[in-house]
Order: C-alpha cells, then structure tokens, then sequence
C-alpha cells in the first residue's frame, strides 16, 4: 500500500518534471513560419511583415528557418497553408492578415503544439493562438498635427479602407489632432472598399482634391495617392502608408507611418527558442518601435516639423494620448470626460466618428 | 516552311491527345523556368504532382483536392454548356459570390434555428441568386443585342461591391465587434455543409459536382437540348432552319451556368470559406473557364480537369511553401498550362504541313 502511493507519487513527480522541464526547455531549433495576403514586393504591408521575417533570421541564424507563402486568399486556402505549413513542421505560425481570423483558430485547435500568432485579431480561442496589433492611431495623430498645421484650403481629406475599427480609429484620431491645432479644419472622407487597388485608390484621391482637399492621408496601400497629389505641383501634400514610400520624398509626401514588425517578431521566436514563451495579446506603438513616424521633409517648415516631432516623443513617453477628453461622439453624445483617455476596449471595437466628422460610416 | 491546312474534319486523335500534350509541354517548360531559379526541376515537379497524391501528407491534401476541385468543376460543367453554343458567359465569379450571399443570407435570416430543413432553401437561394445574376447579360443580349462577355465580366465588379457592402453591412456578424465578416457557418451547424465523411474532403458540393456531370452527360448525349446546344455551336444557320431559337438558347445557357456557379458560391461559403468576408472569392469562377477548355467542354473531361487543376494549386503551394519558390512562379506554371492548350488545340482543327519551294 505504502509502496504502491510512493510509486505512484514518484511517478507523478517524475511526470510533473517532465512537464515542466518540457515548458521551459526552449528549442534548440525554430522554424518560423508566415502566412502573408499579398506578394513580397508590395512595397507596402506584405513587404514589411517579410521585413520582420528576415530579421528574424538575422537575429538567430543557424537557429531559426524561415518559411513563408505569399498571396494567401482569405478563404478556405488559408485553412490548408496553415495545416500543411503545421505538418511540415513550423513551430510558430505568424498569420498577417485580419481575415485569417477564423482559419487561424480553427487550425490551431488541432495543432496544440504549433504556436499562432495571429495579426490585427481579436479571437484567442486555444492556448497557442496570441494576437498582435500596432498603434496605428498614434502614428495618425502625429499626420494629423502635420495635416491641421499644412493645409491652406483648411480642408483635409483621407481615403479609407474598409469601414472598420482599425480604420475608423484612425481617421478619427487623425481628425481630432489636426482640429486640435486648426480649429477651422474640415475633414472629407471617401472609402476605397479595397486594400490594395492603385486605380481606385487614385480615384478615391481624385475626388478629394477635386473637393479642394490638399492634405490627404491614405489606408491603403498603394503609392497611387501620392502618385495623384504629385500631379498638383506641390499643390496636395500626402503621407506614406505601411512602407516609407520614399520615392515621393521630394514630391508630396512629408511624412509617413512605417509599420516595424520586426520588434516583436524577434521577441516572439526568442522567446520560443529560450523557453518563455507565452500567450499573448500584444498592442505596442511608437514606444515599441512597431509604429515609427517616417521622415518628415523639408516642405514641412521647421516649427511644425519641431511640434509633430515632440508629439510623436510625447506619445512614446506616455504623456499624451491621442484620444484625450473631452471627446463627444458624432450624434453629440459624450464619449470621454475631460483628461479622460480611451480605454482599449473602446479603441477596438470603434464604430462611430467623433464630434465634428461629417459623413456617415458605410453600414 | 511551316504552314498550317484546315482539316476537313476535327481530328479525333487530336482532340483528346491535346490536354496530354499540354500538360507535357507546361511540365517541361514550367521545369526549365524552375531550374533557371535555381531549384531542382524534377523536385518541383514532383512536389506539385505526386505529393499531394501519394507525398507524405497526402492523407492530408487528398481531401483538399476534392474542396479545392468541387467548385471549380460545378461551375466549368455550367459554363460548358454555353461555351458549346458559343454564348460566352465570362462573369461566372460575379454569379458565383450573388449565390454565396444569397444562399447565406437565406441561412442567416433564420439563426440559430436548429432545423436541417433550413439548408433546402438555402440551396434553392443560390441557384436563383446566381441564375438572376445571369439573367441579366443574357436579357440584355437577347433584348438589346448587347455583348455578353462585356457585361458578364463587369457584373464581376459589382458583385464585388456588392460582397463588400454584405461583409462590413447588412450580414456582419452582429457578435462580431464591428469587424467585417459573416457570422461562420462553422458553429451553425443546422446551416452548414460539412464534410461527409471526416477527413475525405467531400462536401455536398463535391457530390452536387459528379451528380451534375452526370446529368450534363445525359442532356449532351441525349436530350434535345443538349443537340441544339451542339448544333448552334456547329453550325449556326443550321440550328435556325432546325427551328432552335437562339434568344432562348442564350436564356437558357446562360441561366444553367449562373445557377451553377451560385450553387457552388453557396457550398463554399456555408463550407470550406465559413463566411461572407470581403475577399470571399478567390477565382473559381475565372479558372473555371481554363477547367471548362481543359476538359474539352466534355462532363467526364471537365471533372478530370478540374482535380488537375487542383493539383497544380494544392501542388503549386507546397512547392512554393517548402522550396522558397516565389507564388509569381506557379502562377506563371499554371498560365502556361492554359497558353499550351490553347496552343497544341489548333492541330485538332488544322494539319501542319510542310510547303515545298514556293
């Protein structure tokens, strides 16, 4: 009876051991795998997350092997690149695109050992699926200092995506940080329903300077609206979106967003190689260095370049946020007290323009 | 010098040997643009048309053959029909996402009923969804004698829109935290379409797909119609004097390859795809036509072609997962396919010859 508990307490001890030992061992070995929605040369949000991947293999070398599939459609396919990349033996799967949402949870219910990490998400449903976002917003309000402090025909314009939280967030905090330096502007919104489409997207520029818009911030990701502000002659000025889009650099693009997945990349694969690996619900900024403010040119005079410089290094600190009370809802209905600041939850989930945006949020 | 003769009479051995020849030649040509990349040919080639087959994972990707042809084979087997006669319905994509929202639509409407009856409707929403989406290149032609291939391939680009606006409006998951998306068929289960047998990959649509063939073999071989349809191809006076009319010829082409292809839209939505998203469709309804061509307009042809075709996809991605190929690459192989079979088919109709002297 005594032997038999002891036996059985030893073994139990002997599992617990195993198990823990197992947890915190790390790899000797990872093969990092990605999943991306376009192709590698977009220029843009496909290039930057590849960006992020060769950087991995740059931090670990011979430690790490990199796989990655591009032009993934968001659709049954996604389901069987996520299984077969499982199959073949990838330890962690970064999946970079929103619509691989369900795809990504539904393969990693039947993949616990492989880690997922799912880009702009919400769903966490398994232990090994974590979601990984960047500040957008921050980087909109530091373009929106610019924009309100630029623009001569106090109109500003911004081409929107799709009407989503991601995106309405950052309009609405692009508008509330120009109207904070510019009390007279006025923002126009027009809605691409796409991604990446350079012809829609240089109509969509089109009809906003054809509404006297001269500043225009974009969320998609092709370089066709600043291709379009550069017809005006210095007329319209624009940003880069997702990549530096530097080639505009001496035409009309002053500043730009650059989305630097390689932070948390490294971090993700370093942490699976030592063992410390764990679920995780990431949403860094400019702190970060996920979101960085791309250089911002000499069209811009030096005070307004000084001031949208000392709000980026006010964000990273800590000491401002974008979405600062008080703050009303279009319809007029509060939203954020006074020196109140946006909760998260509230961010994530946004469906509504601010106080002062005219127009309607497509339904 | 090189001439090319009309054949008196299509030739017979060319006309099934074209699709061989074909595939060969994309084989060797599509091995000499992946050897100058510097991967081994014979890996690529073996990675795209054995392994998914017989590979390591085949018990794996057999079944994604299955999902990934079904589509492909209920819209080509439509499509057929109509390329025969010479009415060319391009817009089957547009046709195929109007019967994925209608038929999720129709299964939406009613959550969270528990009924399977549910699903009857559901089919019946995407046959009319895709039929009435058809509908109109054909009644435009038939009334206004406008060209169908234009209008057809237009009404891609609305039903598009359309897509957008039911995945950020009027079917966004109203759980879903104002994301765009449908609620997924997954975890309703009253409305969806499983797989029939765990781990085979076959869904209703892969069934709707041999139980159509099957039929579309009988209407060609036997049915009256299935003549008119030939003869009008073959020969349009002839079909006149027949007495075959050929606005009703077009309604009806027309309106079989839209219900088609919005029987597959709503297969794969409430299937494979799970929900309405904003970029639901992915080319079935495009590669369709290459299926259609493939298979020599022929049922039993267009079901053969349609798991090649899914092959060189489920193949083409592990190549270009494992091997670092770049996806630019596989899609410049399975263009060569289609280049090649249009290609090798002029020796069906035509002889090469030599010409002497002058």
């Amino acid at each position: 009876m005594l032997r038999r508990t002891l036996l059985a307490s030893a073994a139990l001890g002997l599992g617990l051991m195993a198990a823990t030992s197992s947890l915190a061992a790390g790899m000797d070995k990872v093969k990092a795998c990605f999943v991306y929605i376009g192709p590698i040369g977009d220029g843009g949000w496909t290039y930057q997350h590849h960006q992020g991947a060769l950087a991995v293999q740059a931090a670990y070398g011979d430690k790490v092997e990199i796989a990655f599939q591009e032009n993934v459609p968001e659709s049954a396919d996604a389901e069987r690149v996520l299984t077969t990349m499982a199959l073949g033996g990838c330890n962690i799967i970064f999946t970079t695109s929103f619509g691989y949402m369900d795809a990504t949870n539904a393969i990693a219910a039947k993949f616990p050992d492989v880690k997922f990490e799912h880009a702009t998400g919400f769903k966490r449903d398994s232990a090994n699926v974590s979601t990984y976002n960047a500040r957008f917003y921050e980087g909109r309000a530091v373009q929106g200092l610019i924009a309100g402090r630029m623009t001569k025909s106090n109109k500003i314009g911004y081409i929107g995506s799709f009407p989503i939280p991601e995106v309405i967030m950052g309009i609405n905090s692009y508008y509330l940080n120009a109207k904070a330096v510019n009390p007279a502007v006025e923002l126009s919104v027009v809605w691409a329903f796409t991604w990446f489409d350079p012809a829609k997207e240089a109509d969509a520029a089109k009809a906003l300077i054809d509404q006297g818009v001269d500043v225009i911030a974009s969320h998609t990701d092709s370089t066709a609206p600043l291709a379009e502000a550069a017809k005006t002659n210095g007329a319209v000025i624009g940003f880069g979106q997702a990549s530096d889009m530097s080639e505009y650099k001496d035409g009309p693009r002053v500043s730009s967003i650059i989305d630097n997945w390689a932070p948390y990349y490294v971090k993700r694969v370093g942490a699976l190689l030592d063992g410390t690996y764990e679920q995780a619900d990431a949403w860094e900024g400019i702190a970060g260095g996920e979101v960085e403010i791309g250089e911002i040119t000499a069209l811009v005079p030096a005070e307004v370049k000084a001031e949208a410089e000392a709000l980026r290094d006010a964000i990273a600190a800590g000491t401002y946020h974008p979405f600062t009370g008080p703050i009303n809802k279009q319809d007029g209905s509060a939203w954020l007290a006074a020196g109140a600041t946006a909760p998260d939850g509230d961010l994530l989930g946004m469906g509504f323009f601010v106080e002062g945006i005219v127009g309607d949020i497509p339904q | 010098m090189l001439r090319l003769e009309k054949r008196p009479n299509p030739s017979q051995f060319w006309l099934f040997a074209t699709p061989v020849v074909a595939v060969i030649l994309t084989m060797f040509f599509g091995g000499l643009l992946f050897a100058s990349m510097g991967t081994n040919p014979f890996t690529v080639i073996k990675t795209i048309f054995w392994d998914p087959v017989f590979g390591e994972f085949a018990f794996y990707l057999r079944g994604q053959l299955l999902v990934k042809a079904g589509p492909l084979i209920l819209i080509a087997l439509g499509l057929s029909l109509g390329f025969r006669a010479g009415i060319w319905n391009i817009g089957a994509e547009g046709q195929y996402i109007i019967g994925a929202i209608c038929g999720a639509a129709v299964g939406l409407a009613f959550y969270p009923t528990e009924s399977r009856l549910i699903f009857i409707p559901m089919i019946a929403a995407g046959l009319l969804g895709g039929w009435a989406w058809a509908m109109i290149p054909a009644i435009l032609k038939t009334r206004f004698n406008t060209n169908e291939i234009l209008v057809s391939l237009m009404l891609v680009y609305v039903a598009e829109t359309i897509l957008a606006k039911a995945a950020t409006g009027f079917l966004k998951n109203p759980e879903g935290m104002g994301f765009p998306g449908s609620r997924n068929f997954s975890s309703y289960p009253a409305a969806a379409n499983p797989e029939l047998i765990a781990g085979s990959g076959l869904h209703w649509g892969g069934v709707a797909a041999i139980v159509i063939g099957g039929l579309a073999y009988v209407l060609l071989a036997r049915h009256i119609i299935g003549f008119q349809i030939k003869l009008s191809g073959q020969a349009p006076r002839a079909a006149r004097f027949h007495g075959v009319s050929p606005n009703r010829l077009v309604v009806l082409c027309m309106g079989i390859s839209g219900a088609l292809a919005g029987l597959a839209g709503m297969f794969e939505v409430t299937g494979p795809a799970g929900q309405i998203t904003i970029d639901f469709n992915v080319g079935y309804g495009f590669t369709a036509i290459i299926v259609a061509f493939l298979g020599r307009l022929n049922p039993v042809g267009i079901i053969l072609a349609g798991l090649i075709m899914a092959l060189t996809y489920v193949g083409g991605e592990m190549a270009s997962t494992n091997l670092g190929l770049p996806s630019a690459a596989i899609q410049v192989f399975q263009g060569m396919l289609l280049f090649f079979l249009l290609g090798v088919d002029v020796l069906t109709n035509y002889r090469i010859r030599m010409a002497g002297g002058k």
